[in-house]
């Protein structure tokens, strides 16, 4: 399939005093993405002593270790055994993945650099909106802040850089694009992605017995409503979306 | 709820802190807990009781606090006034806090956070396994004046012990050890940062806190084009106009700025406790070094214990004595009660 599967990969390398990073590529690919999830259950399942906790991101798997109880070439041999027991990137997504609905306000007062992002992706920014309004994208990681999606892949013509002047505020749940990804924030951010649309999905709730609701693998449909539609969900954590098992 | 501390003023930045909640990576959350943990193990020891037992974090500055019941209290981190009912009462030391009395905890003279411990704990309740306030993460808040704390049960009495902390608050040279993105800069830029001074600058919080080198900013060709990566608590990330931010316990949990390495969770707490202007220094050591300097600091907090002493005043003590600063009253002399 591609250069990610060469003998070079994963790459182990150390993070930090006490972490190690597992990485499947340099570049985000699916093939990588789902190698690292598969790789950090792997290592949750491993039950290794010394370990204190995991994570993904894109295309790394990252592990935490008390380097005071086995050494950082010992955690490294454990790494490196795992890392060839098996074919990474042919792992299989995680189970329970689940296809959330999110309505969604694009443009406008909601959306205020949805024109822009358009014009930088090529398109008229009704062609944008049907687009976006009809792709289902994976969470490919979750990370930055609590609960915080990366989701993916949007076509190429979306592969527009981040901003370099960053925006002061996008308020909690708004959507953001760049380089064929969407961000959706939990809590109001300054950022680099352009803001293009409005969720009310709460994607941290400290309180609940579910205090994150999106996992990686989750799939994800941002469907275009009106400013009216959506104040009605104000009141509603979920903020109208609904989701089903698919996997 | 009679077991409790009233808080009838705080500074700005006053938080309910502990050892943080580990475990929520993998879903974007950072640890969190105190920006200067190594103050939670002091006030454990000079109040006997579990390192994770929450605490008052005071950024800056502290406030007034009364005590419902009788309680026992310790000093720890930043420097900071401190006076019961008027009279002066030892930093880096525990006393007791009689029901009705008045606490009164000003300014830092030294460092930026300082921490008042309870006997028993603060026993607010937990959210995802822990007490502390992650800001960035909108889970608690800055304490408002007025907040009642509930306490948890104490069942010992002594005080008046008191410990000489590490020194940290007063920036200082930190270790570091080379991270996943140290390759990214050319040999010549990590000598460099090496040689440099830097300033803590103005904008910091509990997210990390911004470094202005002496000379030019650090760059990488890379720089641009790394894809985000995990961050952890000491990472160095150098940001697009070339100026280090050390990240602390509220970080992001993923980034896309390389990092020039990593500084040491036994060093931490002194870029924490650098008060905007103090100067940071960087030097570099191998893991193989970190390790060992990680196992002699849990060696050194097992131990605070054992290093802790009775505040007396003892003429063979006289070094200590000025370090108290008895000269300007602030050994009231009936700490011991």
């Amino acid at each position: 399939m591609n250069d990610a599967q060469d003998q070079n990969w994963p790459q182990i390398r150390t993070a930090g005093y006490d972490g190690f990073l597992v990485s499947f590529a340099d570049r985000l690919s699916e093939q990588a993405n789902r190698a690292a999830l598969a790789f950090r259950d792997a290592v949750e399942h491993a039950g290794w002593e010394a370990v204190r906790e995991s994570s993904t991101s894109l295309v790394s798997t990252y592990l935490r270790f008390d380097p005071l109880r086995r050494s950082h070439a010992e955690m490294r041999a454990d790494l490196e055994a795992l890392a060839h027991a098996q074919n990474w990137f042919a792992a299989d997504l995680p189970t329970g993945r689940r296809l959330w609905h999110v309505p969604t306000v694009f443009g406008g007062d909601h959306g205020p650099q949805m024109a822009e992002a358009a014009s930088a992706a090529g398109l008229t920014e009704a062609e944008a909106i049907e687009e976006l309004s009809r792709t289902q994208v994976r969470v490919q990681t979750i990370g930055f802040a609590p609960g915080m999606p990366y989701l993916g892949a949007l076509s190429e013509a979306w592969d527009i850089p981040r901003l370099t002047k960053l925006t002061a505020e996008v308020p909690a749940a708004g959507l953001c694009v760049a380089i064929r990804q969407l961000v959706l924030f939990p809590v109001a951010t300054p950022t680099g992605w352009r803001h293009i649309g409005q969720t009310r999905f709460r994607l941290f709730r400290p309180g609940d017995e579910t205090p994150f609701v999106l996992r990686p693998g989750d799939e994800v449909l941002f469907y275009a409503v009106t400013p009216e539609e959506l104040a009605r969900y104000d009141d509603d954590p979920d903020g109208g979306a609904t989701s089903e098992v698919i996997a | 709820m009679s077991r409790a501390l009233i808080v009838h003023r705080a500074g700005p930045g006053v938080t309910v802190q502990d050892i943080g909640r580990p475990g929520y990576l993998a879903f974007g959350l950072s640890r969190g807990g105190a920006a200067d943990r190594l103050a939670l193990w002091e006030g454990a020891a000079l109040l006997n009781q579990p390192e994770t037992c929450a605490a008052l974090e005071l950024a800056g500055m502290g406030g007034t606090f009364e005590a419902r019941e009788d309680m026992r209290i310790a000093l720890t981190g930043a420097p900071m006034r401190a006076t019961l009912d008027g009279s002066p009462l030892v930093w880096n030391a525990s006393h007791t806090l009689p029901a009705g009395s008045k606490l009164e905890v000003g300014a830092a003279e030294r460092g930026s956070y300082g921490y008042l411990h309870l006997g028993g704990g603060i026993a607010t309740p937990e959210q995802l396994g822990s007490r502390a306030a992650h800001l960035a993460a909108r889970i608690g808040a800055a304490l408002a004046e007025g907040t009642q704390l509930p306490v948890g049960a104490d069942t010992r009495t002594d005080t008046g012990l008191t410990l000489d902390p590490l020194p940290r608050f007063d920036g200082g040279t930190v270790r570091l050890v080379p991270s996943l993105q140290t390759d990214v800069f050319a040999q010549a830029e990590i000598t460099r940062f090496e040689a440099t001074t830097f300033r803590r600058d103005t904008r910091g919080n509990r997210m990390g806190v911004r470094l202005l080198p002496d000379g030019e900013g650090f760059g990488t060709d890379a720089g641009l084009n790394i894809l985000s990566e995990v961050i952890v608590p000491g990472d160095v990330q150098v940001t697009g106009d070339g100026t280090p931010f050390v990240l602390l316990s509220e970080c992001q949990t993923t980034g896309g700025y390389p990092r020039i390495g990593s500084v040491l969770p036994a060093d931490l707490p002194r870029v924490a406790q650098a008060r905007p202007g103090a100067e940071l220094c960087f030097q570099f050591v191998t893991l193989d070094e970190a390790v060992e300097i990680e196992r002699r600091e849990v060696e050194r907090r097992r131990a605070l214990r054992k290093a802790t002493r009775p505040l007396i005043r003892d003429p063979h003590d006289m070094s200590d004595l000025l370090s108290y600063r008895l000269v300007d009253g602030v050994i009231a002399g009936d700490e011991d009660n």
